[in-house]
């Protein structure tokens, strides 16, 4: 957990003491315990993270049955992993193939794969990326250090409903064989969000 | 609602700026701010699509110029406030001095592991889906003063359902008091040059999620 500290501007203190306010009077009010609330940010900060969705990419690049199960309902594939309690409805992924590349935004809001990716990043919520995802990706992706070929079809998921979606990035070449633990080191945030590729076995040698 | 939130193919927000090693949080009031919201989503204070009404509702200089979680505190705030869970008297001195509003629940650690988990907004249909993969469909060019998911830049402009995604909560009805009223959900894939023009880059495609009022057979 980190701590607050008091050279953060006044939007911090402000923001501090509103929320402390908001804490005291629903526990006092018995709407909230703030016990629970404990609980639940320590389950973000260590349990809920991109570690379960490369585990998912990861599982399928090695397993061609799970793979071909994960693309028809991802939900109750990634579900059968027991990663975590219970994935929501509606998870859907999307594979990159030579000639495309998938990316993700949420244009209306910060909808986001939690259960497989964790708590957004700040960039994802940010007015830069989803007001240019939809409709200067290459561009965005130039942001990040990614130059990809300029034949390559780029379909961007603008996630406006309660669908979520994780990419599949292509497995990088120089890992036959490897286990799936290895390749899971591989998979980073972003390239399940398609605003990045898996690192290169030359990365994590 | 045309309002700020709905930022897709606006101009001069600049780069996109990833940060090196990004904690989870960047303070401890954000945690805290997070989890006070997830609690009174799971004790049935408002629903998603309110709550995301809440922060769409927010004056658009405050929008942008707050932090994320900041807009998530102000809501907060605000919807505590105007349903009666708690008096704004109360916020200012940081104590209850009225009685509580009843509720179907509280927020205590057995309630955790549901809170974590997205909802479920999937319901048995009413009706067959109007629309077929593959069909030809307009975006409809429709401007509600209330809270919508069909964003701004694709009313008007003609793309292919590329799946159905079954039937679900429709936001637009529940915001306006006027209950979950499913409707089928569709994927719509639009050609970049359609919504941008002839100028875009002819390698983009672009979907988004789509409920079946939000369309028109073409």
């Amino acid at each position: 957990m980190p701590h607050d500290h008091d050279d953060h501007g006044s939007e911090l203190s402000e923001m501090q003491l509103r929320i402390r306010a908001l804490e005291t009077v629903l526990a006092e009010k018995g709407y909230i315990d703030p016990a629970a609330l404990d609980v639940m940010i320590e389950a973000y900060e260590t349990k809920i993270g991109p570690h379960n969705g490369a585990r998912v990419v990861a599982k399928a690049w090695a397993d061609p049955a799970f793979k071909r199960s994960l693309m028809e309902d991802a939900t109750k594939t990634v579900q059968s992993l027991g990663l975590i309690d219970r994935v929501g409805d509606h998870l859907i992924a999307v594979e990159n193939t030579p000639t495309l590349h998938n990316m993700i935004v949420c244009t209306l809001c910060s909808c986001y794969p939690w259960e497989v990716l964790g708590l957004p990043p700040v960039w994802y919520k940010s007015a830069p990326y989803r007001s240019r995802a939809v409709n200067d990706p290459r561009g965005v992706l130039a942001d990040f250090g990614l130059k990809l070929p300029a034949d390559m079809q780029i379909r961007v998921w603008d996630s406006t409903a309660e669908t979520r979606f994780i990419v599949v990035p292509m497995r990088p070449a120089g890992t036959d064989g490897w286990s799936e633990e290895k390749l899971a080191a591989l998979v980073t945030r972003d390239c399940m969000i398609g605003t990045g590729l898996p690192k290169q076995p030359s990365e994590i040698a | 609602m045309d309002g700020i939130h709905d930022m897709g193919g606006m101009h001069g927000f600049g780069k996109v700026e990833p940060e090196e090693n990004e904690p989870v949080f960047h303070a401890a009031w954000e945690a805290r701010c997070l989890a006070l919201n997830r609690a009174m989503g799971a004790i049935g204070a408002w629903t998603i699509d309110e709550g995301r009404a809440g922060i769409e509702r927010l004056p658009p200089d405050v929008y942008l110029a707050r932090s994320y979680y900041g807009k998530w505190a102000l809501r907060l705030w605000n919807m505590v406030i105007a349903r009666g869970f708690a008096g704004a008297d109360e916020l200012a001195t940081g104590h209850a001095l009225h009685s509580a509003k009843p509720t179907k629940r509280k927020f205590g650690i057995t309630e955790v592991p549901r809170a974590l988990t997205r909802g479920s907004f999937a319901r048995p249909a009413p009706a067959p889906a109007r629309f077929k993969v593959g069909n030809r469909v307009r975006a409809r060019n429709i401007h509600p003063q209330t809270h919508t998911r069909l964003p701004r830049y694709v009313r008007g402009h003609i793309g292919i359902i590329d799946a159905i995604r079954g039937c679900h909560v429709f936001p637009d009805s529940v915001v306006i008091g006027a209950g979950e009223n499913p409707q089928w959900l569709y994927t719509v894939l639009f050609d970049g040059r359609e919504l941008w023009g002839e100028s875009t880059d002819p390698t983009l495609k672009v979907s988004i999620e789509a409920f079946e009022p939000y369309l028109q057979a073409v």
